[in-house]
């Protein structure tokens, strides 16, 4: 208690702190460069400075913070990746050599590459089928709730709810887990599900698309209202049918929706973690780079060359859709 | 709209789909809450689907110890109950385990040398012996049928020796500043870039979108190097609440940014020239105009970040590390996975808290959420 008492005051500090700097900046340059009671020159060259100075001020902290927290590191990263284990020696291409060079990285690349194959492309299918759905009944958006409720869950939560769900006993024992208990009523054998090589990737990705398919739906349910009524309607009086309607009529006018949702994401799934850390930590062929890089970061003490170099190339995947976003950012504001 | 007009076939199949879907996935949430209350004998032998149904239990107890004995006439006689007063039928018992199930309730069992055991159904149990009993105590084997039973034991338990309560607190340590802190500094930012007209506006706008997608990883190395500096500069360690605070101002700060500036910028122009015409400075207009307008898109924000926040992993291991002290909920049940890995009653009930705070705050504020999602997805 005494501990969440101190945050609170913490808090409270942090918050006086930037009302302070905020305010307290503001008055000082209104003090500085003073616009009352002045020669009429002297106050248009005084509004001039304090006009270009003061967005300075009000967007200080975030580009501080920005650039510590990301610009600096990911530069740095890219100099670390040179370099050896504790970052002080160079080493030069050695790390990529290594990498490479290394069975471990080709398997957490070959995985996920799968990962980026199935989780969007699931995610998204299934938010789209329900988003449809849910649109013509009456109690959709309930529906549209306990779907959209995984989302709340952390990675790691919904990992144990899924180790539980692919529990496995041996022997004769009665099965705990659902699937196996499913399995096992329809006659077959029960599986440890998660030492399966190859296809337990699935049963991890299962749990990712379990969480995003929420996601996909709340943004793809959206621009389905946004369609016109009036293409639908032409597109019934001219004899089309229901599936002819969605994928001729509806799917073409929400593509720009599908893909935003569908790269981001791609964008979660290349930073997913928590998942193969909380289900197998990347043993039985499930490793994965953002898995492998944490790893890295701690094995034996840390290796900062080798950690920095796999997070390079979960960086180099972004990229082009970092690209894309930019690109089109920025004719949304010159569209302004 | 259209096929929901007629009744047809379709839309009994639209209903049924959905209705199977829905199932699907909110069966784990409730497979996983179910499990947590239920009694951990039960938990580890049955599923929890089968939670209101009577199981079947095999058990092995010991009798009471042979000092307790009396003599009843010509007989040493040990008594008492196999099921300790809670409820539940004993169907069968025996006294070895080649035979746990040879005798039915209330019957005689003959054991060597004249000695004998009698279970009744109720699990009252009596050994009796012509000699006195010596050694160590009998054990008995014994089917029973007990009834569902719900208890909030392994919540009480999770709660005080698994350490989950301490890691609660961490959690709300951690998160409340986090959530914070960073609209404070992304409100202004937003502001500017949205009203204000200063060189580099357009590179910054872009800048921002393009942080939005750094992965994590490509900061966490050199940050930790910067904490070990500083923290060994200032003599604290580099594992401290107000490191992981910033840390998560830092990289909640893109969203912020472009999901408030989006917001801002959309704000009626009129209002803000209006107000600088009467003399307003920028400082006056974001105060006493844009925050309130903008509460909406604050509390999108809000929501999203304690949601992030609340179940973080990575960050919370880097910056705050393993120790017992510091452990947040979502370290904390990663530890029992790994240490109480079998111990369902343990990892359910524990997966619960950690969950129950997001799902309270996203039922009760999903509007927020919904609205936040819409606007945060680069467009």
């Amino acid at each position: 208690m005494a501990q969440l008492a101190s945050a609170l005051v913490t808090m409270i500090l942090g918050v006086l702190g930037c009302a302070v700097y905020f305010y307290g900046s503001n008055i000082l340059l209104d003090k500085i460069f003073p616009t009352k009671n002045r020669p009429a020159q002297q106050v248009a060259s005084n509004l001039r400075i304090a006009n270009s100075i003061r967005p300075w001020l009000f967007l200080g902290p975030a580009v501080l913070l920005l650039t510590f927290y990301l610009f600096y590191p990911v530069i740095d990263s890219i100099r670390l990746s040179f370099f050896d284990r504790s970052g002080e020696e160079f080493v030069g291409l050695s790390n990529y050599v290594w990498l490479f060079g290394s069975d471990e990285f080709f398997e957490s690349f070959r995985n996920n590459m799968l990962w980026l194959i199935v989780v969007p492309t699931a995610a998204t299918f299934f938010g789209l089928i329900i988003a449809t759905m849910t649109d013509r009944i009456w109690w959709g958006n309930i529906a549209k709730s306990l779907i959209f409720m995984p989302m709340a869950i952390s990675f790691i939560g919904a990992s144990v709810i899924w180790k539980f769900i692919y529990d496995f006993r041996s022997g004769g024992d009665a099965q705990i887990g659902l699937l196996n208990a499913v399995v096992v009523f329809f006659g077959g054998e029960p599986q440890n599900w998660i030492t399966i090589p190859f296809w337990n990737n699935f049963f991890l990705m299962i749990i990712l698309v379990w969480i995003q398919t929420g996601f996909a739906m709340v943004i793809l349910s959206a621009a389905l209202r946004g369609i016109p009524d009036e293409t639908i309607e032409a597109a019934v009086l001219d004899g089309a049918n229901g599936l002819q309607i969605f994928f001729k009529i509806m799917v073409p006018q929400i593509w720009g929706t599908i893909a935003v949702v569908w790269t981001t994401i791609t964008i979660l799934v290349l930073k997913v973690f928590d998942i193969v850390l909380a289900m197998t930590n990347g043993q039985w062929d499930t490793q994965v780079l953002a898995n492998q890089m944490f790893d890295w970061m701690f094995r034996g003490g840390g290796d900062f060359g080798r950690g920095a170099v796999v997070a390079i190339v979960i960086m180099v995947l972004v990229i082009p859709i970092m690209v894309w976003n930019i690109k089109r950012a920025n004719a949304e504001m010159e569209g302004r | 709209m259209i096929a929901s007009s007629k009744r047809s076939p379709l839309t009994y199949l639209v209903h049924a789909t959905v209705l199977f879907l829905v199932v699907i996935w909110t069966i784990p949430t409730a497979g996983l809450f179910i499990s947590s209350i239920r009694d951990k004998d039960q938990l580890s032998v049955s599923g929890w689907w089968t939670a209101l149904s009577t199981s079947e239990q095999l058990i092995i107890a010991r009798a009471n110890d042979p000092k307790t004995q009396v003599q009843e006439g010509d007989l040493f006689v040990i008594r008492g109950n196999l099921l300790d007063g809670s409820s539940g039928d004993v169907t069968k018992f025996g006294s070895s385990s080649l035979e746990p199930e040879a005798f039915d309730a209330g019957a005689v069992a003959d054991l060597r040398k004249g000695q004998t055991l009698q279970v009744m159904e109720n699990g009252d149990y009596a050994f009796s012996s012509p000699t006195p009993w010596e050694g160590r105590s009998q054990r008995i084997f014994y089917t029973a049928e007990i009834p569902p039973r719900f208890t909030l034991d392994n919540y009480r338990e999770v709660l005080s020796t698994e350490g989950l309560g301490k890691s609660f607190l961490n959690s709300l340590t951690v998160t409340i500043p986090a959530t914070i802190i960073p609209i404070l500094v992304a409100a202004f930012a937003a502001y500017a870039l949205a009203w204000m007209r200063f060189p580099g506006r357009a590179l910054l706008v872009a800048a921002v979108v393009g942080l939005l997608v750094v992965p994590l990883q490509m900061s966490l190395i050199p940050l930790l190097k910067s904490y070990n500096l500083i923290g060994e500069f200032f003599g604290v360690g580099s594992k401290t609440y107000v490191g992981i605070w910033l840390a998560h101002t830092g990289f909640g700060l893109p969203l912020a940014i472009y999901l408030l500036r989006n917001y801002i910028a959309g704000l009626p122009g009129e209002i803000i020239e209006s107000a600088r015409v009467d003399g307003a400075s920028d400082f006056d207009i974001f105060r006493k105009i844009i925050l309130p307008l903008s509460f909406p898109a604050l509390a999108s924000f809000a929501i999203f970040q304690f949601l992030w926040v609340w179940n973080d992993l990575l960050i919370a291991m880097v910056f705050l590390g393993n120790n017992e002290e510091h452990l947040v909920l979502t370290g904390q049940l990663r530890e029992l996975l790994g240490s109480r890995g079998g111990n369902w009653e343990i990892l359910t009930a524990s997966a619960f808290i950690t969950i129950i705070v997001p799902l309270c705050v996203f039922f009760s504020l999903q509007r927020y959420l919904v609205r936040g999602l819409l606007a945060g997805s680069v467009k």
